[in-house]
């Protein structure tokens, strides 16, 4: 094991992996809206749904009022349908060659009830994460970043949003509130727009792929990160699903 | 005219100060803990030593300072260099307050500290990380499992990196939020840090320890009344300390054991 | 050094220049000067950190304007966020601590009076000398720096403890480069320090004029050699001790660090790292307990000449002046572990050092009764240096006394970390030491400045001072009481909420206090400029710094420090250098 000392240099969460920032064929081509096709799947967990691990707020009163109600983990978490929640899908390399607009709005992390909506995010280089509290408590916000700038940071309840902009690419980010150490959410900052979370459903579906050969990253906060390539023709839908075992961190 | 402001007020600092320790009463917290009396007993006697000596001195600098100033009469000093009789008298005698006041507060330092636990107490663990504490209950085994610092996961409800799968020892832990404790019987708690610097204060059990990373402090008392009371964060740990905070609970015996069982069930 | 007189320069180096003479000038006198206005900034920017920290204590949330452009990341909307009031809180310590009390007791009024005093043209060695003050800014413009810099200044206090201080981002802002700053800085100044403290030493020894014989210097002196020699035995451990912390942040040695760490839920150090979070507890405060009495020795020794030059009286004991000094001094080294007894040390040596700590306490009332005793039965002068002289006396036992509490273990398991101590040490080393400064200041204003200070904004300052610094520290006492933790940027917890009319209080208090020192800066500045000009020896004082015989011969001394009132003279004092005369 490492020591990781002032520089703040840290594992990412979950066996996850930073982008690799490898000079590949200058990114100039832009894409062509009428070839472009599509990556659909379903991510799936293989094995007993583990039980839902509990929350305690108890050191906050407000949380645990705000919540109302017994609070579990999502780190780890199974649907009832046995499929994952909360996997980052994100296309790894193949789309290099392109440049993609920054998208001009921002992402929003919420902070309600002492939990972090979404759990999971994605998004752009150089596009800005937006951190907003919808709380009456105070909240530090903690990016544990390895590839970008490390800041931490409280927000009082009442204070403006917080905006941040990340200049390099890296999969995963967590995200830590260290006033309630349950608090985490975890953010992949990619080049490309091809990315995506799943929900209750375990699906996903990326959009708007020129034709060619992807390699395409599937994430996950306690299962482990997989990989696989697939071929996108036009104005058709590949299908790419994963499939993840527990105890899957390497 | 300045040396008669000096003289009063001095006098009126002195009689504020003194007022409003002597309605001190009001100011400690209520006890809760058997040691208590004994803490609050030696804090109320060096408060009246000192605040006998506070006032001797202040009221003395008052007075000289009055009576001594220069009136324009012609009045010479007094020439006299000392007197080492009447410092050697002073010297020892308050040698001999002070020493004695320590030898009274050993008595309660050692029952806090040098005497082991009851048999029979309760034994707790504490962990303190930024900003939280964390409480760990043997359950009916009586063991507490191992820690594994590599699967101490907050976020998956997993404060104290136990294997419940692995560890036959951890299975049947209790791990809240909240310390739970019964009324009138003695308790243990083994405090811990994971990260940095951390403490546990309870004003209301008269009890505060650090908590230190790569230690594991035994601390030991007997809560005397049930209520529910605030644990703070007294050493200094980063920008969360001010709320660094957990609920104690004191509860009648019938009360805890249902807590306790709620708690386990919860798990 | 056989003739240890021959080493001083005769004259001080003839001026070439406004460089040489004012800025980097070998002249103690200078110097002296120069660590003095060093530390007047020092003292004002503190003071303005700790206007803002009030501010926040008692208006918690509230928009202090301009704060923002001091750090957008630490005052969004120009609120304090809970980590911009421990950056403060760091740097508010460090100032007043370091480059305050350490600075200008010692280093600023020391390296001007004490040759003066000693009849010696000049320090030991004014080339270190001048270097001692060149290291000392080098190490405030570095921990100032940290207020510019992204993370801003670390949050772990003046006592940097670790882990939160040794592991880096990770455990908070300000633990990155602001803390590798913050240890740069004390181990700068710590080297500064420990060159001052033995041209201290060298000077006292060695360049004593005829006939000053130890039992005839100016308990000042005794003061400053004292506080010389702890400052070598001390700040040599606490540099040790950063180069160790520094080792720890930047190579990874954990001498301070053990294993197994979690931060974040992530393994940061591995579990066979075996550093001790105590060991810089106990090499911290081996320095740190001296470094109280570091501040506040010199004070004591001013306050102990001017009370006798305006009580027109001898020092009360002078002997056991010194001798209750030494003591000190010496126990001063072994009394560090009162500021652990609730660390997780041993609790057995908790009874070692609480007894030490009572023993510590005894020479220290011996000096305040000498004190009464030097004024009972004078006559006395009232003048603002007097004034702040007793009120040094005042606020030294307020001050003082409350230390019995927090030396007996079982109470200060109680008031460990409380406003308690806050108040203590406040009073004690902050104000009672301050107060011996500013009695230094009107009374030597005359050597330092060729003027008189104003005695009437010299009284007003006096009154607010005196008044304020009761109101600011006394409350602390009752917020310890009440349990009260110190550090804390925001009272939260239920307990604390009704706390806070205290704080308001504290904090109007404050900024009145805070205001009175305007006017005292105000009369320094104008007094400098425009005051009246002082004669050789207006306060009609005994020792050699008013003899005026500077010529080219060194003055000769004939008798004690402290001939004031000597029965049977006609003048009511008698200077150092004034030979004997065999009455007929």
């Amino acid at each position: 094991m490492l020591i990781f000392t002032a520089c703040g240099r840290k594992q990412a969460g979950g066996g996850g992996e930073a982008a690799t920032e490898r000079p590949a064929t200058p990114a100039t081509q832009s894409v062509d809206p009428d070839t472009v096709g599509a990556i659909t799947g379903k991510v799936r967990f293989e094995g007993q749904r583990p039980k839902p691990a509990t929350i305690h707020m108890d050191q906050d009163p407000f949380c645990a009022a705000k919540q109302g109600q017994p609070v579990f983990a999502e780190d780890g978490a199974v649907n009832p349908d046995g499929s994952l929640p909360n996997v980052f899908i994100y296309v790894q390399s193949g789309a290099d060659q392109y440049t993609f607009p920054t998208p001009s709005g921002p992402v929003t992390l919420d902070q309600d009830g002492c939990i972090y909506r979404p759990h999971v995010l994605g998004l752009m280089v150089g596009q800005t994460l937006r951190i907003v509290s919808s709380d009456a408590t105070t909240h530090n916000i903690h990016a544990l970043t390895r590839a970008n700038r490390e800041w931490n940071e409280s927000q009082l309840p009442g204070a403006a949003p917080i905006d941040r902009v990340f200049a390099h690419a890296e999969v995963m980010i967590p995200i830590q509130c260290n006033e309630h150490p349950w608090m985490k959410a975890y953010v992949g900052v990619v080049k490309t727009p091809f990315f995506a979370v799943t929900g209750d459903d375990g699906a996903y579906t990326l959009r708007g792929l020129p034709p060619g050969e992807y390699t395409v990253g599937a994430w996950t906060s306690r299962f482990g990160a997989q990989h696989e390539v697939v071929t996108v023709t036009p104005h058709s839908s590949a299908t790419l699903d994963f499939s993840f075992k527990p105890g899957g961190v390497s | 005219m300045a040396a008669l402001a000096v003289a009063l007020v001095l006098i009126l600092l002195t009689a504020i100060s003194a007022g409003l320790f002597w309605g001190h009463a009001g100011w400690l917290p209520v006890d809760t803990s058997a040691h208590g009396p004994g803490v609050d007993h030696e804090l109320n006697l060096t408060l009246l030593i000192t605040g006998l000596l506070f006032g001797a001195a202040q009221l003395g600098l008052a007075y000289a300072v009055w009576k001594y100033r220069e009136r324009g009469d012609g009045r010479k000093a007094a020439g006299g260099r000392g007197n080492g009789r009447l410092e050697a008298v002073w010297t020892l005698a308050v040698a001999a307050l002070f020493v004695g006041l320590i030898f009274t507060g050993y008595g309660v330092w050692a029952q806090m500290y040098l005497s082991p636990a009851p048999a029979g107490a309760l034994r707790i663990d504490v962990q303190g990380e930024q900003f939280a504490y964390s409480f760990r209950y043997p359950g009916p085994d009586g063991r507490f499992g191992p820690i594994h610092a590599d699967k101490i996961d907050d976020a998956g409800g997993n404060p104290w990196g136990l294997d419940r799968d692995r560890d036959a020892d951890s299975k049947d832990d209790v791990v809240t939020a909240t310390l739970g404790i019964p009324v009138g019987r003695p308790v243990e708690l083994l405090l811990r840090s994971r990260d940095v610097g951390h403490s546990f204060d309870v004003r209301e059990l008269r009890i505060q320890q650090d908590m230190l990373p790569g230690v594991e402090i035994p601390v030991h008392f007997t809560a005397t009344r049930s209520g529910q009371y605030e644990i703070i964060c007294t050493q200094l740990c980063g920008l969360g300390h001010y709320r660094m905070r957990a609920f104690l609970r004191v509860l009648p015996e019938a009360d805890f054991e249902e807590w306790l069982a709620e708690q386990a069930s919860a798990q | 050094m056989a003739e240890p007189r021959a080493a001083a320069p005769l004259h001080s180096q003839a001026a070439n220049g406004f460089l040489r003479k004012y800025v980097f000038s070998t002249d103690h006198k200078v110097i002296g000067k120069q660590y003095f206005f060093l530390a007047l900034f020092s003292v004002f920017v503190g003071m303005i950190l700790s206007w803002l920290m009030r501010i926040h204590l008692a208006w918690p949330k509230t928009h202090i304007p301009g704060l923002g452009v001091l750090s957008s990341a630490g005052a969004p909307g120009n609120v304090m966020t809970p980590e911009y009031y421990l950056s403060l809180l760091t740097l508010h310590g460090t100032l007043m601590i370091f480059f305050v009390l350490t600075t200008v007791p010692q280093n600023g009024l020391g390296n001007f009076f004490l040759p003066l005093q000693i009849g010696a043209r000049e320090m030991a060695f004014p080339r270190l000398n001048m270097l001692s003050f060149w290291i000392a800014c080098a190490s405030l413009a570095v921990l100032l720096s940290t207020l510019f810099i992204t993370d801003g200044p670390p949050i772990s206090g003046w006592t940097a403890y670790p882990p939160l201080s040794a592991v880096g981002t990770a455990a908070g802002p300000g633990e990155g480069l602001g803390q590798t700053l913050w240890i740069l800085s004390i181990a700068i100044f710590c080297i500064g320090s420990l060159l001052g403290s033995i041209n201290f030493i060298a000077t006292t020894l060695d360049l004593r004029t005829s006939g000053m014989d130890l039992t005839r210097l100016p308990l000042t002196c005794w003061a400053w050699f004292i506080t010389a020699v702890m400052s070598l035995l001390s700040f040599a451990v606490l540099l040790g001790a950063c180069v160790m912390l520094l080792l720890d942040r930047l190579g990874h040695t954990t001498f301070f660090v053990p294993g197994g760490l979690v931060l974040n839920d992530y393994v940061i150090s591995p579990s066979s790292a075996g550093g001790s979070p105590l060991l810089w507890q106990h090499l911290f405060w081996f320095f740190g307990h001296p470094e109280v009495y570091i501040a506040i020795l010199p004070g004591m020794g001013i306050v102990s000449h001017v009370l006798a030059c305006f009580s027109r009286r001898p020092v009360f004991g002078y002997k056991s002046m010194v001798l209750a000094l030494g003591v000190i001094g010496f126990l001063s080294f072994t009394v560090w572990g009162h500021h652990m007894f609730v660390s997780g040390m041993s609790p057995y040596a908790g009874l070692a050092f609480s007894a030490l700590t009572m023993v510590i306490a005894v020479p220290s009332a011996l000096k305040t009764f000498n004190w009464l005793a030097t004024i009972w039965r004078g006559t006395l002068r009232l003048t603002t240096a007097m004034l702040f002289s007793i009120g040094f006396v005042s606020l030294f036992v307020a001050g003082g006394l409350t230390g019995l509490f927090l030396a007996d273990p079982a109470v200060d398991a109680y008031l460990h970390a409380t406003y308690f101590v806050v108040g203590h040490f406040h009073l004690v080393m902050g104000a009672a030491a301050l107060f011996a400064v500013f009695s230094g200041t009107y009374f030597w204003a005359p050597k330092l400045f060729g003027r008189m200070l104003d005695e009437r904004l010299g009284q007003i300052h006096f009154w607010i001072t005196l008044g304020g610094v009761y109101c600011i520290f006394m409350p602390m006492y009752f917020m310890g009481l009440e349990g009260a933790p110190r550090r804390y940027s925001e009272f939260t917890d239920r307990f604390l909420v009704p706390l806070a009319p205290f704080n308001r209080f504290m904090t109007i208090a404050a900024l009145i206090t805070g205001a009175a020192q305007v006017i005292f800066m105000f009369n320094l500045i104008w007094s400098i400029f425009r005051g009246r000009k002082a004669t050789e020896n207006p306060w009609e004082a005994t020792s050699l710094e008013w003899s005026g015989n500077l010529g080219a011969r060194p003055p000769v001394v004939y008798r004690g420090p402290y001939e004031y009132s000597v029965p049977g003279e006609a003048e009511d004092y008698i200077m150092q250098d004034f030979p004997k005369v065999a009455k007929s």
